[in-house]
């Protein structure tokens, strides 16, 4: 009886789950459309914007976005071309803003005297914009008490 | 009357003897500072640079993604544009000092890219030096500061190139690596290397820091 309830729970499980997938077809579509990937779309003429004065965040926690081009600048294991302005012993000369000290931990929570290696790669969290308009239509509005 | 002749003949053809040489010396001198200019002309080519791997593996490709190669209006610069100078006299000093780099070359001092990543930093410093010393010649040959429109440039260049050059700094102050990949340079994140070029090398301090002070420091802050 045990096993019998069991097959049937499987069979039942399986069959939902096939419906499941098939709504899933049809409801959603992905960006790229539903062919299988045949490599990247090639982008469009975006432009970097011109340089800006520091843009609000739109949402809490959202990493500041980089106001200028960085056409050109290098993050390699050599040299970070941001930290050549941002990083704090180079900030009163550049007179860039300084890096967030949220940035000098090490993942154990230990306090460093500057950034931690972890953190090195700036472009993974902080982007710089270009002028493309956004892929889909959306509503978003900055959260309140963020942007005036 | 004879002697007189004789005397008078043999002095014409001192004349001539005298005269063709002179005509055959400038012949010769023309073919041979033709020779030299010709000769020296072809080593200042982005061809003869690229006929070392040393060159086309190792800074030529770098070279290609950056603005100097590649740009909006496809006006470009080569090698010995920036690399060698321009006038005559340190011209042929700088040639001369590359006899060691010839040197270099047969005894295969970066013939590889591990012993050309350990030797970059020096190199690198080898022409920052000599682009200090000169003003930055080679970046002034095409770009005069004089005649900088501010309103075009981005704000940050604006502001840079206003601060930095009333304080008397030169282009290679601020701009290194921008033809090439840097070489490491101290930032003292994470373990530090001892040989990584030490941070008063990449910035050196500013000539004249009252006058860089006296130009209002907002106009440099983006805050």
């Amino acid at each position: 009886m045990k096993k019998w309830a069991c097959f049937v729970g499987l069979i039942l499980a399986l069959s939902l789950g096939v419906i499941s997938a098939g709504a899933m077809a049809e409801g959603l579509r992905s960006l790229r459309g539903t062919e299988a990937v045949k490599g990247d779309v090639p982008s469009e003429n975006y432009r970097y914007e011109r340089d800006k004065t520091a843009q609000q965040r739109q949402f809490v926690q959202q990493p500041p976005v980089i106001p200028h081009t960085t056409k050109g600048y290098l993050i390699s294991k050599e040299f970070n071309k941001c930290l050549d302005c941002h990083s704090w012993d180079r900030a009163a000369d550049s007179g860039a803003p300084r890096v967030s000290v949220t940035h000098f931990k090490t993942r154990e929570g230990k306090e460093l005297t500057n950034m931690s290696p972890r953190r090195y790669f700036c472009t993974q969290c902080h982007v710089p914009q270009t002028d493309a308009k956004p892929l889909v239509g959306n509503k978003f509005k900055p959260a309140d008490g963020l942007v005036k | 009357m004879i002697n007189w002749a004789k005397t008078k003949w043999s002095q014409i053809r001192a004349v001539r003897l005298g005269f063709w040489g002179l005509v055959g010396m400038f012949a010769l001198g023309i073919i041979f500072w033709g020779g030299f200019n010709t000769a020296l002309e072809m080593t200042n080519t982005e061809k003869f640079c690229l006929s070392c791997h040393e060159m086309a593996d190792n800074v030529f490709p770098e070279y290609q993604e950056t603005v100097h190669y590649t740009n909006r209006s496809g006006v470009r610069a080569t090698c010995p544009d920036c690399h060698v100078p321009h006038e005559w006299g340190p011209k042929m000093i700088r040639k001369i000092q590359a006899s060691k780099e010839v040197w270099g070359k047969l005894t295969g001092s970066i013939n590889t890219r591990e012993k050309f990543l350990e030797n970059r930093g020096r190199l690198a410093q080898n022409e920052w030096r000599r682009m200090k010393a000169n003003d930055s010649q080679e970046c002034r040959n095409c770009h005069n500061y004089e005649y900088f429109d501010y309103m075009e440039q981005n704000r940050r260049s604006a502001n840079a190139h206003q601060k930095g050059l009333s304080s008397g700094m030169t282009c290679i102050d601020c701009h290194k690596g921008i033809a090439h990949h840097l070489p490491n340079v101290q930032q003292h994140i994470g373990v530090e290397e001892g040989s990584a070029v030490a941070p008063n090398v990449m910035h050196p301090a500013r000539p004249d820091a009252s006058a860089a002070s006296s130009v209002s420091d907002e106009m440099a802050g983006i805050e």
